[in-house]
C-alpha cells in the first residue's frame, strides 16, 4: 500500500498508486510530486493499475498536483484507471481536467 | 496495537429481516477510515453476490461519508465517535453514518461541476454519494445520512 516512484522510459517520472488515494494519504502524494518538481522533474505519470478507490479527497489532491505541475510548466497525464475509477472523473467532470491515457505504456509514449 | 474500531455483525435467515447486519463504532480520526470501509464492506457482502462494481460504489460512497462525519461533523474531535450501521437486505444495501457534531444543510452544497469550480480541491464528496447509490436521506439535524444501494 502506498506510493512508488519511478523513472519511465524518456525521464518520465511515474508515480504508481498502490492501494487507496483517499483523505487519509493524500498529503503523502501531494508531497511526494512537491518533491519532484523541486528536483527539477517536468514531465509525470500517475499510474492507477494497483488502485483500489480513490475519494473525493484524492481527486482534490489531483486537481491540486495539476495546478502545481501547471505553474511549474510542467506535463501531468493519468493512466490505468479501470471503469470504475474513470466514471468518478466522469461525474464529476474532472475529465475535461485532466490528460487519461488508457495505459501507463502509452501515456509514456505520448509525452 | 488493538484497533479502536468496534465492529458488530449479526446475520438472520428470517427473510422478514435484513440478513446481515453490521455495526461499527471508529473513532474522528481519518487514519481509521480505510480500514472502517474494508470492515463494514467485508462483513456487509460476504457471501453475497454483489458485483465488483457495486463493491467499489460501497466502498467510495463508505469513505465519503466518514470523511463529512469525522472531519465535517465531528470536526476531529477525538473524544466523539462516528457509528456506522449497515444492513445487507434482500434487495438493496442501506448505509447510515452518524456523528456527534451540530449537523449541516446538505441544500447548502454548491455543485461542484460547473466550470468555476472544477479547479477546486474541495467540496466533491456528497455529489460523488449522490452520483453513486440510489437514494440519499439525511435526518433532521442533519448529522446522520442514509444510503441506499440497490442490490444488481
Amino acid at each position: 500500500m502506498g506510493f512508488s516512484l519511478t523513472k519511465g522510459s524518456g525521464g518520465v517520472t511515474v508515480v504508481q498508486v498502490d492501494g487507496q488515494l483517499i483523505v487519509g494519504n493524500r498529503h503523502e502524494l501531494k508531497d511526494l510530486v512537491q518533491a519532484a518538481l523541486d528536483r527539477g522533474e517536468r514531465r509525470l505519470l500517475i499510474d492507477f493499475s494497483r488502485t483500489g478507490y480513490i475519494d473525493s479527497s484524492g481527486l482534490g489532491a489531483l486537481v491540486s498536483i495539476s495546478k502545481k505541475v501547471r505553474e511549474n510548466n510542467g506535463t501531468l497525464r493519468l493512466a490505468g484507471l479501470n471503469e470504475d475509477l474513470r466514471s468518478l472523473f466522469e461525474l464529476t467532470k474532472l475529465d475535461t481536467l485532466f490528460t487519461i491515457t488508457e495505459t501507463p505504456e502509452q501515456a509514456l509514449a505520448s509525452f | 496495537m488493538t484497533s479502536p474500531l468496534r465492529l458488530c455483525v449479526r446475520r438472520s435467515s428470517d427473510t422478514r429481516e435484513a440478513a446481515t447486519l453490521v455495526t461499527l463504532r471508529l473513532p474522528s480520526d481519518v487514519n481509521c477510515i480505510e480500514e472502517a470501509v474494508e470492515l463494514v464492506t467485508r462483513h456487509c457482502l460476504a457471501g453475497s453476490q454483489a458485483t465488483p462494481s457495486t463493491r467499489f460504489r460501497l466502498r467510495v460512497v463508505l469513505s465519503e461519508a466518514l470523511t463529512n462525519a469525522i472531519v465535517q461533523g465531528n470536526r476531529e474531535d477525538h473524544s466523539k465517535w462516528v457509528h456506522v450501521r449497515a444492513e445487507l437486505g434482500l434487495e438493496a444495501i442501506r448505509v447510515w453514518v452518524t456523528d456527534e457534531g451540530a449537523g449541516f444543510n446538505p441544500e447548502a452544497v454548491p455543485e461542484p461541476t460547473r466550470p468555476e469550480q472544477l479547479d477546486e480541491a474541495r467540496g466533491r464528496g456528497l455529489y460523488l454519494i449522490r452520483k453513486l447509490v440510489d437514494t440519499v436521506q439525511f435526518n433532521e439535524q442533519g448529522n446522520s445520512i442514509c444510503m441506499t444501494l440497490r442490490r444488481l
